[in-house]
């Protein structure tokens, strides 16, 4: 117990489990989220990112296994922890006959903590951080998914915030939005602010994360910082000369095993192997004529891909 | 919704007053062939005709809406995490309904009493049991009557924010808020049965007429205060054990 209320850890979960029947849509995960990151929460539709999120804010009850939130037990110090935590949970929600302004001024009225005196300027400088100022007085049923996207992340920033919870924070957004929503995020985080984002949007993820976890079917596969979890990989090695057999021999030297594609030549590298930079000043010294040379680490989508499984099927 | 509960006076005064003919006794609701001597009844009568149905409904389509309204939209889970502590929640829903309760009872006397004065002439009331009382004491039996039906009105509110806790489809609580009021009623009128009546929420709903006699009993006010606190007790009770247990997973 004493160690799930470490308090370098925004988020710290143990054995966390959310059975419905005899299905575990959350098996026992352990989740560590350091403070200060910005932590990529991935796994297919349906993999129990949500289900997770839920029970950290204590909108659903845990099976079992324990949870701390900002170092503080859940759900028994909810009322404690949740004021520090700003949240986006599966979609933005709001009272469609209210204007954008009125809304957030409602949920900021439900927040006991909240103090009444600055409740008017909190809400205008939330909206000006979304740009939605021009669009506060209109009621939310004209407002596009976007801009409703926009006011649930007022919404999460209406007191200053230890952690954010993000879910699928740019569903909907524009190639705009969703920039805007990434140097936001940049901008919070920089301010000391622990991200926690789901998403599976990879390439969104990719750009800003620092800690990455993937969940598949309830459980997480994989989860460290970005780096620890790059180290290890395999990267697509191509070469394009017309001395295809020297080179293949000169990669063969090295242990690394490639194949010719008419003058293409492609390897997979891994990080223990020889350093690409090593490999392109071999070839020159032995005169082959190296008309391109490309080392591409898989995007986070193969790995993605290779860690949840193809198709349409991986999640039940 | 007030203004819809409005029109019942409004239309019964109008329907009596443009009819012109005299309404015989028993010809009718209630009090109904009083309305044209004497405006005041257009009060008393609006409430009869409103209790078996329409002021049940109002209070479903209120009380029903109360948590699975904000379930359906999905505004629940942001005032949760807030945070909104949940019993506090569910006791802030209670008071709105209960309002809402006070509300329509008033409006709909208030109308009454209004549309009442200007159609018809208004004067010394004469009671159920014979004795004439003055416009004054009227208003205050009025009043008493408007108690009367708001306390009447509040349990089927607790039932009503029960039932709201189980669904996310505000309409599904609604409507069975309705059905748990119309059920009382008819298994009120089976004599079959009458061993459980005094137990039914709708038991006391017409026994107003008390406060219409001299001298004035409150009795039936006493039994129906006990009858609806019971509802509210065990309804609050469930309710609390329900919602604070629930996922929210809408």
């Amino acid at each position: 117990m004493s160690q799930i209320l470490d308090p370098q850890y925004a988020i710290y979960t143990s054995g966390l489990t959310k059975s419905f029947g005899s299905y575990n849509a959350v098996d026992a995960i352990d989740l560590r989220v350091p403070r200060g990151s910005v932590f990529g929460f991935l796994g297919p539709n349906g993999s129990g990112k949500t289900t997770t999120i839920r029970m950290l804010l204590g909108l659903a009850n845990i099976s079992s296994g324990e949870v701390a939130v900002l170092g503080t037990s859940v759900p028994k110090g909810l009322g404690e922890a949740l004021p520090k935590v700003g949240a986006l949970v599966e979609g933005p929600a709001f009272y469609p006959y209210l204007s954008g302004r009125d809304n957030l001024f409602r949920f900021d009225a439900a927040d006991r903590n909240a103090d009444s005196r600055t409740r008017a300027q909190r809400v205008d400088d939330a909206l000006a951080r979304v740009g939605l100022t021009q669009a506060a007085g209109k009621k939310v049923h004209a407002y596009s998914l976007g801009m409703k996207q926009r006011l649930g992340i007022a919404n999460a920033l209406l007191q200053p915030r230890e952690l954010l919870v993000l879910d699928e924070p740019t569903n909907g957004l524009d190639p705009q939005g969703t920039r805007e929503v990434r140097n936001l995020i940049r901008a919070l985080a920089s301010e000391g602010i622990t991200i926690f984002i789901s998403s599976h949007l990879l390439a969104e993820i990719e750009q800003i994360c620092t800690h990455l976890a993937v969940m598949s079917r309830g459980r997480i596969v994989a989860q460290g910082s970005v780096e620890e979890l790059s180290a290890g990989q395999t990267m697509k090695l191509t070469l394009v000369t017309a001395q295809t057999d020297e080179a293949i021999g000169i990669l063969k030297g090295e242990g690394i095993d490639a194949i010719a594609d008419g003058n293409i030549v492609s390897a997979v590298l891994t990080s223990e192997q020889t350093a690409p930079e090593k490999i392109v000043e071999m070839l020159v010294l032995a005169k082959v004529g190296v008309r391109s040379f490309t080392v591409q680490a898989p995007t986070l989508e193969d790995r993605f891909v290779l860690l949840t499984g193809e198709g349409f099927e991986v999640a039940q | 919704m007030l203004g819809t509960i409005s029109l019942i006076p409004i239309a019964l005064s109008i329907a009596v007053k443009l009819s012109g003919a005299t309404v015989l006794p028993g010809e009718g609701p209630p009090f109904l062939d009083r309305v044209s001597h004497n405006g005041l009844f257009v009060a008393f009568t609006a409430m009869v005709v409103a209790i078996p149905l329409f002021l049940p409904l109002t209070i479903g389509v209120v009380a029903g809406d109360t948590i699975a309204g904000e379930a359906s939209t999905g505004t629940l889970r942001y005032l949760l995490i807030a945070p909104v502590n949940r019993s506090r929640l569910l006791l802030v829903k209670f008071v709105g309904a209960a309002t809402f309760s006070v509300a329509a009872v008033v409006t709909l006397l208030l109308t009454g009493i209004v549309i009442g004065s200007i159609l018809f002439p208004v004067g010394p009331v004469t009671l159920l049991s014979g004795d004439v009382i003055s416009i004054q004491a009227a208003l205050v039996r009025i009043l008493l009557i408007g108690l009367y039906v708001t306390i009447s009105l509040m349990g089927l509110s607790a039932v009503g924010l029960f039932l709201s806790t189980l669904t996310v489809i505000p309409v599904g609580a609604m409507a069975a808020t309705v059905i748990v009021s119309t059920v009382m009623q008819i298994l009120g009128s089976l004599p079959q049965i009458a061993g459980i009546h005094p137990y039914l929420l709708s038991y006391y709903w017409l026994g107003f007429a008390d406060i219409l006699r001299n001298p004035l009993s409150l009795g039936s006010l006493w039994s129906n205060t006990l009858l609806q606190l019971s509802y509210i007790v065990i309804f609050g009770a469930l309710s609390y054990s329900r919602f604070t247990s629930k996922d929210i997973l809408s």
